[in-house]
C-alpha cells in the first residue's frame, strides 16, 4: 500500500522504526491530491498553493505527521474562507487552539483546507463557494455534510485524518456517506476558541479518520480546557487508546425506536439490524427504549440553530475583514456586502433565525424550541441511568445524488434526522462504517453515550470494527 | 402562520440583507413552508418546562482581570477592507 492509504497509526509505528519520513508521507499526499481531486474536489484554493510540505523533524508525539483542515478552523497565515465569498482572502492572525493542540504534539497541518458547506450550513457540500465535492464511492453523489471535503478526503485517501465540526450532523453524516469513522465529542470536551461560529450552544470539533484507534488518538490531542473558550469542561482528558479492548460483554445497549420508522431507506434498515446483531453476537445487552421527542428534534434545531446562526454572523459586514461591496452609505454597505457575499442558504437561515428571534415571535418559537430541548435532553438522560449507550443508524438513506435535494431546502433538513438530537443534549456520538447498500454505497452506525463517556463509544466502535473489515474497504476512484 | 412579503422586508432589513424581488418571494415561499413545519412544537405543553438555556451545567464562568498581551493593532488590521492609521474605515456615518 502506498502511505497515503495508511492509518495514522500505522505511519506512526513506521516514522517510529525510522523507515519513512514525514515528508514523505507529505509527498505522497500531494501526489494523491494532484491525480485525483479535479474529480473529489475535497480540497478547496488548490490552485495558489506550493505543495511542498515540509520535513518537521519533529520528535513530538505526532512526528510531523499531517493533518486535514476544515475551512471553518482558523489556522495562522493559512486562508480560512469557511467556503464564503463573504470572507474572501481571509487570512486568520491566530491559530484556533486545535491547532495549537495539534502543532504541540508535533502534527504538521496540511496546507490545503478541506471544503464544506458555506459557514457549515448544509447536508451536502452543495453551498459550499467553491463547489460541490464529490462522494468518492461515487462521484455522480454527495459526500455529506457540511464537512464533507474532510470526509472525502480521508475516504479517497488525500488525507490521513482531518479535523471538522459537527453542529447537527456534520461529522458523523459524511462520515456515514463516505464510509470512514467520525466523531462528535461531548459538548465543551474540545475548545471552541477559532472554530468561526455557526451556532455556539451546539458546535464541537472533531475528527474524521480510517479507523477507531485514529479516531481515540486525535480526539485525545484535540480534547481539554481552554481558558479562551468560556464553555469548554475544565476535567481531565483520558487516554481513549485504553479503551480499545475489544470486548463488549454484558455491555447494556439500547435501541431507539423512533430511529427505525417512516422515512428510512429499507436497505439501511437491514444493514443497521444485521450490525446490531453483530454487537448483541460480541456479547452486548440489547434491548429497546423510547426517546419520545424525538419528532421534534429537527424543528427545533432549525429554531435554536438559525437563531443562534443569525446573530453569529453578524460580524460579517465588510468593516473587519473579508469581502466589502462598494457604497458611499454605512448600511447600505452592510446591505449589499451581505446580499453579495452570503449564499442562497446562509441568506434563508440568517433571515429565519432572525424571524425566530424578533419582536413578537421570541415566546412562540425560539424561548420555546429551548423548552423543547430541556425535554429531549432529559430523554437521553433517562436511557443513559440504565444503558452504556444507544447504537442507531446515522442517516436514513446512503450517499444521495448532487442536485437531487438542492431545490427543496426542507427535505435537505429531514437528512438530519437522527444526528441533530445529540447536539441538542450535548452528548458525544460517533458514526462507524457498517456496511453497503446494493450500489456499493457505504452505511454508517451511530454510537451515542452520556457526556464525557467517548470512552464507552470508541470500546464500542473498536470491538465492531475488530470483528468486521468494513472499514478497510476502499472505493476506486474513475478517473 | 402565514409569513408575508412586508414580513420578509422587515427581517430583511433587521437581518442587513438586501434582497432581490425573485429572492424575496422565492424566500417567502420557503419560510412559509419551512416555519409550517417547525409550528409542530406548538402542540406540545411546555408550560412547567424549564428552556435549556445552556445544556452544561455551566455559569458565569469569570476570571481575574488582569492585563494580557494581545493582537498588536497591525495584526489586527491586517485582514480589513479599508483602514486609516490604527483604525478600521467605513463609509461616511455623520454628514
Amino acid at each position: 500500500m502506498e502511505l497515503n492509504q495508511l492509518t495514522a497509526h500505522q505511519l506512526l509505528d513506521k516514522i517510529k522504526d525510522g523507515s519513512i519520513t514525514s515528508q514523505a508521507i507529505f509527498d505522497s499526499l500531494y501526489q494523491r491530491v494532484n491525480k485525483i481531486d479535479d474529480k473529489v474536489n475535497a480540497y478547496v484554493r488548490r490552485g495558489n498553493l506550493e505543495r511542498t510540505g515540509k520535513e518537521s523533524g519533529s520528535k513530538s508525539e505526532l512526528l510531523g505527521l499531517p493533518v486535514t483542515i476544515k475551512d471553518n478552523i482558523c489556522t495562522e497565515g493559512l486562508n480560512t474562507e469557511c467556503c464564503s465569498k463573504i470572507l474572501q482572502g481571509f487570512r486568520p492572525p491566530y491559530d484556533a487552539t486545535v491547532i495549537n493542540n495539534l502543532k504541540r504534539s508535533g502534527a504538521g497541518i496540511f496546507e490545503l483546507k478541506a471544503n464544506m458547506d458555506e459557514f457549515a450550513f448544509g447536508s451536502s457540500t452543495e453551498n459550499s463557494y467553491f463547489g460541490s465535492t464529490h462522494n468518492p464511492w461515487n462521484l455522480d453523489c454527495v459526500p455529506g455534510g457540511s464537512s464533507g471535503g474532510s470526509a472525502a478526503a480521508v475516504a479517497a485517501d488525500e488525507a490521513i485524518w482531518a479535523l471538522g465540526s459537527d453542529t447537527g450532523g456534520s461529522i458523523r453524516q459524511p462520515a456515514s456517506f463516505c464510509g470512514v469513522v467520525g466523531l462528535k465529542p461531548t459538548y465543551g470536551r474540545v475548545s471552541r476558541f477559532g472554530l468561526i461560529a455557526f451556532a455556539s450552544s451546539l458546535d464541537q470539533i472533531g475528527p474524521i479518520t480510517k479507523d477507531v484507534e485514529d479516531a481515540a488518538i486525535l480526539t485525545r490531542i484535540i480534547a481539554g480546557y481552554d481558558p479562551n473558550d468560556s464553555t469548554s469542561v475544565n476535567q481531565s482528558v483520558p487516554d481513549y487508546t485504553k479503551s480499545l479492548t475489544n470486548d463488549i460483554k454484558g455491555l447494556k445497549i439500547a435501541i431507539p425506536k423512533e430511529y427505525f420508522v417512516e422515512g428510512m431507506d429499507p436497505e439501511v434498515k437491514a444493514v443497521v439490524d444485521e450490525a446490531v446483531n453483530k454487537l448483541k453476537g460480541l456479547g452486548a445487552v440489547i434491548k429497546q427504549v423510547t426517546l419520545a421527542h424525538t419528532e421534534y428534534a429537527v424543528p427545533v434545531y432549525y429554531i435554536i440553530a438559525t437563531a443562534e446562526a443569525s446573530s453569529n454572523l453578524a460580524r460579517f459586514d465588510g468593516v473587519q475583514y473579508g469581502y466589502r461591496a462598494k457604497s458611499d452609505n454605512l448600511i447600505e454597505m452592510y446591505k449589499k456586502t451581505r446580499a453579495e457575499g452570503f449564499g442562497e442558504e446562509a441568506k434563508r437561515r440568517i433571515m429565519l433565525g432572525t424571524f425566530a428571534l424578533s419582536h413578537g415571535y421570541y415566546d412562540a418559537y425560539y424561548l420555546r424550541a429551548l423548552k423543547v430541548r430541556t425535554l429531549i435532553k432529559q430523554d437521553f438522560d433517562k436511557v443513559f441511568s440504565e444503558f452504556d449507550c444507544i447504537v442507531a443508524p446515522t442517516s436514513p438513506s446512503a450517499a444521495f445524488k448532487i442536485g437531487e435535494r438542492t431545490s427543496d431546502p426542507l427535505k435537505m433538513y429531514l437528512s438530519d434526522i437522527y444526528t441533530i438530537s445529540v447536539n441538542l443534549a450535548g452528548i458525544p456520538a460517533m458514526s462507524i462504517p457498517c456496511g453497503f447498500t446494493k450500489n456499493k454505497l457505504p452505511v454508517g452506525l451511530q454510537i451515542m453515550a452520556g457526556a464525557f463517556n467517548e470512552e464507552t463509544i470508541f470500546k464500542v466502535g473498536h470491538t465492531y470494527e475488530q470483528n468486521t473489515d468494513w472499514h478497510k474497504l476502499k472505493p476506486v476512484i474513475r478517473l | 402562520m402565514a409569513i408575508d412579503n412586508e414580513t420578509i422586508k422587515h427581517v430583511a432589513h433587521l437581518a442587513r440583507i438586501e434582497l432581490q424581488q425573485n429572492e424575496l418571494e422565492k424566500l417567502s415561499n420557503q419560510l412559509h413552508d419551512i416555519i409550517g413545519f417547525i409550528d409542530r412544537i406548538s402542540k406540545l405543553d411546555v408550560e412547567n418546562i424549564a428552556p435549556a438555556s445552556h445544556i452544561l451545567p455551566i455559569s458565569n464562568v469569570l476570571r481575574e482581570d488582569n492585563p494580557q498581551v494581545s493582537l498588536t493593532p497591525e495584526k489586527a488590521l491586517e485582514n480589513a477592507p479599508d483602514k486609516k492609521g490604527n483604525f478600521f474605515s467605513v463609509p461616511k456615518i455623520i454628514e
